[in-house]
């Protein structure tokens, strides 16, 4: 970035965060600006990339097949009035079939079945089966928190209340990385100040 | 109890900046899961095509743009040939800066050692594009270069042609890798992702659906280890240290002020459940 851009960036990085002193009329301007440009980036990136490519040049070309897929396209735009909302539910119709055929079949192969495979593996040698213990213990014992066909008494409750304290530490982890994330935003803005606005630390 | 919220704010700002300042270089050890993935990449003969898909936008950069960096640099440093690519409507900017930084640092050039393809909307429907014809997919590179005129492009079109697939990713195209290039396509594949996604891609670890997990800035900063580069991340770390040690004794304390006042006990006065509202 040249100077005047990096500039921009700084002022409208601090307009954002003055709303950590309160709300103002800074922020809302930098919120508002950014609503407004990404929108605009999106549209014209898609019709970029989307529209013109697949309907306009094709179109163009004489291949009037493409009219099929953006007929399709505007029976979507029929939920905006009531009286052709039913006609929208045509195209919507074709893609969440189409996407059900792509979707489900990878999604079991991939993340249930793939998953389950690994879970009743025989235990890998020396200290690696605790880590095999663990795993099992904690994919029978959650799956036994999760089953609400039957009451959460005697083997079944104690084998549901051991998948909490799963589902906790779980849980626990996941946090713990979300702060971490939440952390680096705040690193890199203030490290972009430091170093791109103000030059105090040395450039890459 | 009644801490102004904004205090915490300046303790987190000086926990930030600080450090940044006066760099200490805490210790960095690097985890089995980002040794994994610099192996797998390490493990690659020089020449080897690598698919990286980068999906991440100005919001995450933080994270991944580093990654992405000290991954393209690993892989110019071992003479391996990335063709990049992004599903993400945002990323090209972010992608190219890093192209450029990493491909400045190893002396790589664009269409010779390297291919950005650019942007393609579409996410799951590109991915399963890619294991039957990549032109089909990107017929011209972000430049607008067509591929057959791209020298390097030359006989690789589909998942068959790349032996490793790196995607560093903020959101579930991740999975939509996991499941139709790791699974469907059996390409080895080694992933990326932000400190908030890291913990849900542990199983596929496990099961070996990826070779290698790099989770957030604390992974791109441990990939800089092993690669002995300074980069962002890096210098992140030691901020990343004192902004944890500051939220865990600022919760100890607020815990401690709550047991004090006898906010643990049923019907207890210590502690208002509402915030302030500043």
């Amino acid at each position: 970035m040249n100077g005047v851009e990096t500039w921009i960036a700084a002022i409208l990085t601090i307009c954002v965060f003055s709303f950590l002193y309160r709300d103002n009329p800074l922020y809302r301007f930098a919120e508002h600006l950014f609503v407004g440009s990404a929108a605009g980036y999106l549209l014209a990136v898609q019709y970029q990339n989307v529209i013109k490519p697949n309907v306009v040049e094709r179109i163009a070309s004489g291949n009037m097949l493409a009219f099929i897929p953006l007929a399709m396209g505007l029976l979507v735009l029929g939920r905006l009035w009531e009286k052709t909302t039913p006609i929208s539910r045509w195209a919507i119709a074709f893609y969440v079939g189409i996407y059900s055929g792509i979707a489900i079949p990878s999604y079991l192969q991939a993340q249930v079945f793939a998953q389950l495979a690994d879970a009743v593996k025989p235990f890998e040698p020396g200290w690696h089966a605790i880590n095999s213990v663990l795993i099992l213990l904690g994919f029978l014992s959650v799956v036994a928190y999760f089953f609400f066909s039957a009451p959460h008494k005697g083997v079944h409750g104690a084998a549901a209340r051991v998948g909490i304290w799963f589902l906790m530490i779980a849980f626990g982890a996941s946090f713990g990385y979300t702060v971490m994330a939440r952390a680096s935003l705040l690193i890199d803005r203030v490290l972009f100040l430091l170093r791109d606005a103000l030059h105090v630390l040395p450039a890459i | 109890m009644g801490l102004d919220r904004r205090i915490i704010f300046a303790l987190i700002f000086l926990a930030t900046g600080l450090p940044l300042l006066f760099p200490v270089n805490l210790p960095i050890t690097p985890s089995p899961r980002v040794r994994a993935a610099f192996d797998t990449v390490d493990r690659q003969p020089p020449g080897t095509y690598v698919l990286m898909s980068l999906d991440y936008e100005p919001d995450i950069k933080a994270e991944l743009q580093p990654m992405a960096i000290a991954v393209l640099r690993h892989c110019f440093r071992k003479g391996l040939k990335p063709i990049v690519l992004t599903l993400y409507p945002a990323a090209p900017g972010l992608i190219e800066r890093a192209l450029v930084i990493a491909g400045t640092a190893e002396g790589k050039k664009r269409n010779e050692d390297y291919v950005f393809l650019g942007y393609k909307s579409g996410s799951q429907s590109v991915i399963l594009g890619l294991g039957e014809s990549i032109r089909q997919m990107f017929p011209n590179d972000f430049w607008g270069t067509p591929l057959d005129k791209i020298p390097m492009m030359k006989g690789k079109n589909s998942f068959a042609d790349f032996p490793l697939v790196i995607n560093l990713s903020g959101s579930s195209i991740a999975d939509y890798y996991i499941r139709i290039a790791a699974t469907r396509y059996q390409r080895p594949m080694v992933l990326g992702a932000t400190a908030v996604m890291a913990t849900d891609y542990y199983p596929y670890l496990s099961s070996k659906q990826i070779l290698g997990l790099i989770g957030g800035m604390k992974g791109a900063a441990e990939y800089e280890k092993l690669m002995d580069i300074t980069g962002d991340a890096r210098r992140g770390m030691d901020a990343q240290s004192l902004i944890h040690v500051t939220i865990a004794i600022l919760v100890l304390l607020g815990n401690l002020a709550l047991f004090l006042t006898g906010g643990f006990r049923p019907g207890g006065s210590g502690g208002s459940r509402e915030g302030t509202g500043r």
